[in-house]
């Protein structure tokens, strides 16, 4: 019977598709994470009365992370074009959607860093600084680790954007279950494979959020 | 010792500059607790926290042990500041780390200690501030008496010379205040350690300080021992806080008086003297009369103290006067 209704649907496909957004999903993920928490944690630093206070720098960093965040991703994903095909030969496929997804990624992940980062209470940081540790000392000892659950949550977040951009991706050709369901299900009507994909998708995010929540729910010792 | 020499203290906002500590000079001697009392905005955050120079000074020299620390440069600070603990009002601890991880910290960040001699301090610590059963717990299992005692353990780590303590009671219930005070009190007397405690309740200068200063808009505006500022204060904002932690209104006080007959004298006793059966024999011998109007008898740190506000009537009041200063009573003359 499930064959009667899903009659277009190849498991085949929806199963390479479904390792194809994992794929893209998770490498995009380490990235924005690799870039992003150093940026974010820069951000906070050099922002108003706070350690490293750089109006300067701050500013050119926050234009710069506004700029990202402000372009509509599916802009980005064209504009990147040329900058991809620079870096790894390629815009379309896995690989060439992987540079887009960064680039939308990282500077989001950013601003959540510096937020979580900012949460923590000053006190914690002076109280570090009074023991005469260094801003490094500070950095790994104490903000970090206080932050910890903002972070993971924000990791969360990111990776659940993620999804959704990875999605946007099949408009350039970057494959995974959302170049599917533009393919099949939208531009050839096939309406169960576009019903199969959202589900797998909401599947994943569903999954993403709970994963999440036990982390963050882990590291809170308050 | 502590001195500060013609310190001050000036925040830059928006381009203007707001004193938070006006010119100060004083020395706080080794291994005495001295008490710096004020209300808020009355500068003495500012001053405690010059002291390990989380604040810089914008003038002035600050000389701890004969070593002028104004222009220490990054490692000697970090080195200097090692030997300043510090605890705070919200306790301050690292929410993400154990008991012990928090007393182990600023060992950890010495980065001069072994593991084990980590290990044996952080027991040897835990033990003192009676926590040794919570080692394992995170601050969020605590009470704020016990988060408290971590931050007393985690200040005294890297064994400081000297304490400094911001408002370390003032989030704490008054029989909890009373056992963190009682453990500062001991680490004094042990460890020699020279206290620095910063508070806006008189009572907490009267139970531990050996000496006080208070600050009023940036400025010190009496110092003394504690004995004589608080029995004798001279300044408003100290009879202010005199007045309040006895919870005595003036206005009702002066209200007293008015009705009383007779000459008023407020008679102040210390130490030996508090225990003498003195005003019954004086009251004889000179044949005065008299009521009391109000009275109090305490302890200041480990000085008994009574004061008492006496009308007096009919005999020799001259002589009876003299009685009393005869016998080591301080005597004022408030009517």
């Amino acid at each position: 019977m499930m064959d009667d209704l899903l009659t277009n649907v190849d498991w085949g496909e929806i199963g390479g598709a479904s390792w194809d957004t994992l794929v893209m999903v998770g490498a995009s993920l380490f990235f924005s994470v690799l870039f992003g928490l150093p940026l974010g944690v820069l951000l906070f630093l050099t922002g108003k009365r706070q350690l490293l206070e750089q109006p300067v720098a701050y500013a050119v960093l926050s234009f710069v992370v506004n700029v990202l965040r402000s372009v509509p991703f599916i802009i980005l994903l064209i504009v990147m074009i040329p900058f991809t095909v620079m870096l790894i030969g390629t815009s379309l496929g896995v690989a060439g959607a992987i540079p887009p997804l960064v680039a939308g990624g990282a500077p989001f992940f950013a601003r959540l860093v510096e937020t979580s980062l900012r949460e923590v209470d000053r006190g914690i940081i002076e109280a570090t600084q009074a023991m005469g540790a260094t801003v490094r000392q500070v950095i790994f000892g104490a903000l970090l680790p206080e932050a910890m659950p903002g972070i993971i949550a924000g990791i969360t977040v990111t990776a659940i954007t993620l999804v959704s951009y990875a999605a946007m991706s099949g408009v350039i050709g970057g494959g995974g279950l959302g170049d599917l369901a533009i393919r099949f299900g939208y531009q050839r009507f096939q309406t169960d494979v576009m019903v199969i994909t959202v589900a797998l998708l909401v599947i994943f995010v569903q999954i993403l959020q709970m994963v999440g929540d036990r982390l963050v729910l882990y590291f809170s010792r308050r | 010792m502590i001195e500060f020499d013609q310190v001050h203290k000036a925040y830059e906002v928006e381009g203007r500059a707001i004193p938070a500590l006006q010119p100060t000079s004083l020395a706080i001697e080794n291994g005495e607790v001295f008490g710096i009392v004020g209300h808020s905005g009355a500068g003495k955050s500012t001053l405690v926290r010059l002291i390990n120079l989380l604040e810089r000074p914008s003038g002035g020299r600050i000389v701890i042990d004969d070593e002028d620390v104004t222009g220490y440069d990054s490692d000697d600070l970090r080195n200097f500041r090692r030997k300043v603990g510090m605890i705070f009002q919200h306790f301050n601890l690292l929410s993400s780390k154990t008991v012990e991880d928090n007393i182990a910290f600023p060992m950890k960040l010495a980065g001069i200690y072994s593991r084990d001699e980590i290990r044996t301090r952080v027991a040897e610590l835990l033990e003192r501030v009676g926590l040794t059963h919570h080692a394992r717990k995170f601050p969020s299992q605590l009470s704020g008496g016990q988060k408290q005692r971590v931050g007393i353990a985690r200040a005294l780590a890297c064994r400081p010379t000297i304490l400094l303590c911001d408002e370390a009671t003032s989030a704490l219930d008054p029989q909890t205040t009373q056992s963190v005070l009682r453990l500062l009190g001991d680490l004094n007397r042990e460890l020699k350690l020279t206290i620095v405690l910063i508070t806006h309740e008189m009572d907490v200068v009267r139970r531990v300080c050996d000496r006080v200063a208070v600050m009023d808009a940036g400025e010190v505006v009496e110092m003394g021992p504690v004995t004589d500022v608080f029995l004798h204060p001279k300044h408003p904002t100290t009879r202010d806080f005199v007045f309040e932690s006895e919870h005595v209104d003036e206005q009702e006080m002066q209200a007293n008086f008015e009705q009383a007959e007779g000459r008023i004298l407020r008679l102040t006793f210390r130490g030996e003297s508090t225990y003498k059966p003195l005003l019954g024999s004086v009251a004889r011998e000179t044949g005065v009369d008299f009521s009391i109007l109000s009275g109090r008898i305490d302890r200041i740190k480990d000085t008994p103290y009574g004061q008492l506000t006496l009308s007096l009537v009919g005999g020799d009041l001259q002589a009876a006067q003299a009685a009393l200063e005869a016998a080591d009573v301080h005597v004022e003359v408030v009517r």
